[in-house]
């Protein structure tokens, strides 16, 4: 699931926000931990115990190399395996638009860790919505690289599509930041219909709904 | 034991050309099948030092016609050691670092008892009066084997095939003996499939006139040719289609045109004879009956209420699962259950798919991704054991 549509530097941005999310000493499942960037982060920095699972073989290998706790497997396919609450935190860090049924992944997050914290480029930032509204094309920026017709992201959101699904499956968020193109934080305080507009990439925490 | 059967059976299933240690009527083998085997012999060969606090110790399981001479020379064939590739100075199982034991499984006939082993009562050999045994009977031995070395937790255990459901069964009889586990190639139960090709290996070697319901040791004989059957169709299951492509094709062996004879025109056929020829001079064909049982027996859930995920309830055992893409023997989805299994039990648990045309035997033969994926297991668990790491 080495996947992510986004720039190599945006990309660190966003590992360290999640990285800062977490407590230290918990028990992270990160779904598509490509070359294991984060969980290395993780174990190295907050003593975190960390697992992952990941899609490509150059990915896995990587991080088995490494001596990570890694599976090759699909957050389509092998979330299902895990039990309920088996971890603290389930990270999917810029997957969700890959896989075949967000909804169903997102759910099994919810299920498997007590909280879900999911990061995924947001396709409602203006210059998406430029590049079709008057390049009458899909966006190909620096960070969806990818042309339609071979691009790995089937379920492109916006951000406040994203909510809606949180809403409609019962997921509580407790925590959101929204990154412009520099990687800075979008105000905290400001309309979602901001965030939708000026947030290159989204990072929420979730939990179940009680 | 008369001098007579002493020249007909292979004299390494007696007294064999490795270390070897006998366990009298006081401790017997408790085999599943409710017997208690005595008297009771384990030959094995170790490489590396055992260090002082016995903490090093790393366990190789063979396969089906593997044995203990996994990184020397074989005393029949001559032929270098099965895993050379993986074991010595600097290699995956570092001997400079990891104290390595490999012992040949109970029912085979390289020095551990089994069918070509002296009957206790009367002159012969056991042959067909050698209880059944299973891959937990086999595990159970080595488990007597470490005792005996006096070794408490194995660092690792680690082998493919009938190797690996050796290494997923030390793993649920003793989770707090082994740190790591390796099981590569493997299946937590043996598929109907796997079970319809030992059959007909079996019948092959029962078919053979020479076999003499089990008896042929005694009768100065050897079914060879049921033997080297049953070798050539359990070989063609340890490659692929690709792989025999890639070798033979449709290659003909030093002719130029057909011979429209049922001689061996084609190179795979001679290929074939081959391995079935050599295969018997080093094989027992008993124990080629037994071992391929014990494989057939094997399923791990079902000692667990058919919930294999029980088998591994609270490890704390740190595993490394390998499969190949070409495997058809084994595939990708026996292994996934492993790895499905150790999620659902809360394991440390990493899993390669090594891509491979070399179908189940590639767990034998130097494939890069497999040696990178087992050093970075092995060096990390060593470094979670206390354990000196790699050289640089």
């Amino acid at each position: 699931m080495s996947l992510a549509p986004t720039g190599q530097n945006a990309t660190r941005v966003d590992l360290l926000l999640v990285a800062d999310m977490i407590e230290k000493g918990a028990r992270v499942l990160d779904v598509g931990c490509g070359d294991g960037a984060l969980l290395k982060t993780l174990i190295t920095n907050r003593g975190v115990d960390a697992r992952g699972i990941e899609l490509s073989q150059a990915g896995v290998n990587s991080c088995v190399a490494q001596g990570l706790s890694v599976i090759q497997g699909d957050a389509d396919t092998d979330l299902a395996a895990y039990p309920d609450d088996s971890f603290d935190y389930a990270v999917l860090s810029q997957t969700l638009q890959a896989t075949r049924n967000p909804r169903v992944v997102l759910e099994h997050l919810l299920r498997i860790g007590r909280r879900a914290i999911v990061s995924f480029p947001n396709f409602g930032h203006w210059r998406v919505r430029t590049s079709l509204l008057f390049g009458g094309r899909m966006p190909v920026t620096e960070n969806l690289s990818y042309a339609w017709y071979e691009t790995p992201n089937i379920h492109f959101c916006t951000i406040r599509d994203f909510v809606d699904l949180c809403d409609t499956i019962g997921a509580q968020i407790e925590d959101g930041v929204a990154l412009n193109g520099h990687g800075d934080k979008v105000g905290l305080k400001l309309p979602w219909a901001v965030w939708n507009l000026f947030g290159e990439q989204a990072i929420f925490v979730l939990s179940r709904r009680r | 034991m008369s001098a007579a059967l002493d020249s007909l059976t292979n004299p390494e299933a007696i007294n064999p050309s490795s270390l070897v240690v006998r366990f009298g009527p006081d401790k017997p083998l408790m085999l599943d099948c409710g017997v208690a085997l005595t008297p009771f012999q384990i030959a094995y060969q170790t490489y590396g030092t055992l260090n002082a606090d016995k903490s090093n110790a790393l366990l190789i399981c063979h396969a089906l016609t593997g044995d203990q001479h996994v990184a020397n020379d074989h005393p029949l064939t001559k032929k270098s050691g099965w895993w050379l590739n993986m074991i010595g100075p600097g290699k995956v199982f570092d001997t400079d670092r990891f104290f390595i034991i490999c012992s040949n499984v109970v029912g085979a006939c390289m020095g551990t008892t089994g069918p070509a082993s002296p009957h206790p009562k009367g002159e012969g050999v056991w042959a067909l009066d050698f209880p059944v045994v299973t891959i937990r009977d086999m595990v159970r031995a080595q488990a007597m084997l470490i005792d005996h070395l006096g070794i408490e937790t194995l660092f690792c255990v680690a082998g493919g095939s009938m190797g690996g459901m050796q290494v997923l069964q030390w793993a649920a009889s003793y989770p707090d003996r082994v740190f790591a586990a390796m099981p590569i190639a493997t299946a937590p139960k043996h598929s109907a499939q796997n079970i319809a090709f030992h059959e007909v290996g079996r019948q092959a070697i029962m078919a053979d006139p020479l076999w003499k319901a089990g008896h042929y040791i005694e009768a100065g004989v050897r079914p060879e040719k049921g033997l080297a059957v049953a070798r050539m169709a359990a070989h063609i299951t340890y490659l692929s289609e690709p792989a025999l492509h890639r070798k033979f094709g449709r290659k003909l062996q030093d002719r130029d045109a057909p011979t429209f004879s049922f001689d061996a025109d084609f190179e795979v056929e001679s290929y074939l004879r081959y391995q079935g020829r050599s295969f018997v001079e080093r094989f027992d064909a008993n124990s080629y009956l037994y071992l391929t049982r014990a494989m057939d027996y094997f399923d791990l859930a079902a000692d667990y209420d058919g919930v294999l995920a029980r088998a591994f309830k609270g490890t704390k055992t740190r595993f490394c699962v390998v499969s190949f893409t070409s495997d058809w023997l084994f595939p990708t989805s026996d292994s996934r259950a492993v790895v499905h299994a150790l999620n659902a039990a809360g394991a440390s648990v990493s899993f390669v798919e090594v891509e491979t045309d070399k179908g189940h035997d590639a767990f034998l033969l130097d494939e890069p991704v497999l040696t990178a994926t087992m050093n970075g297991f092995i060096n990390s668990a060593a470094r979670a054991h206390g354990l000196p790491g790699a050289r640089a």
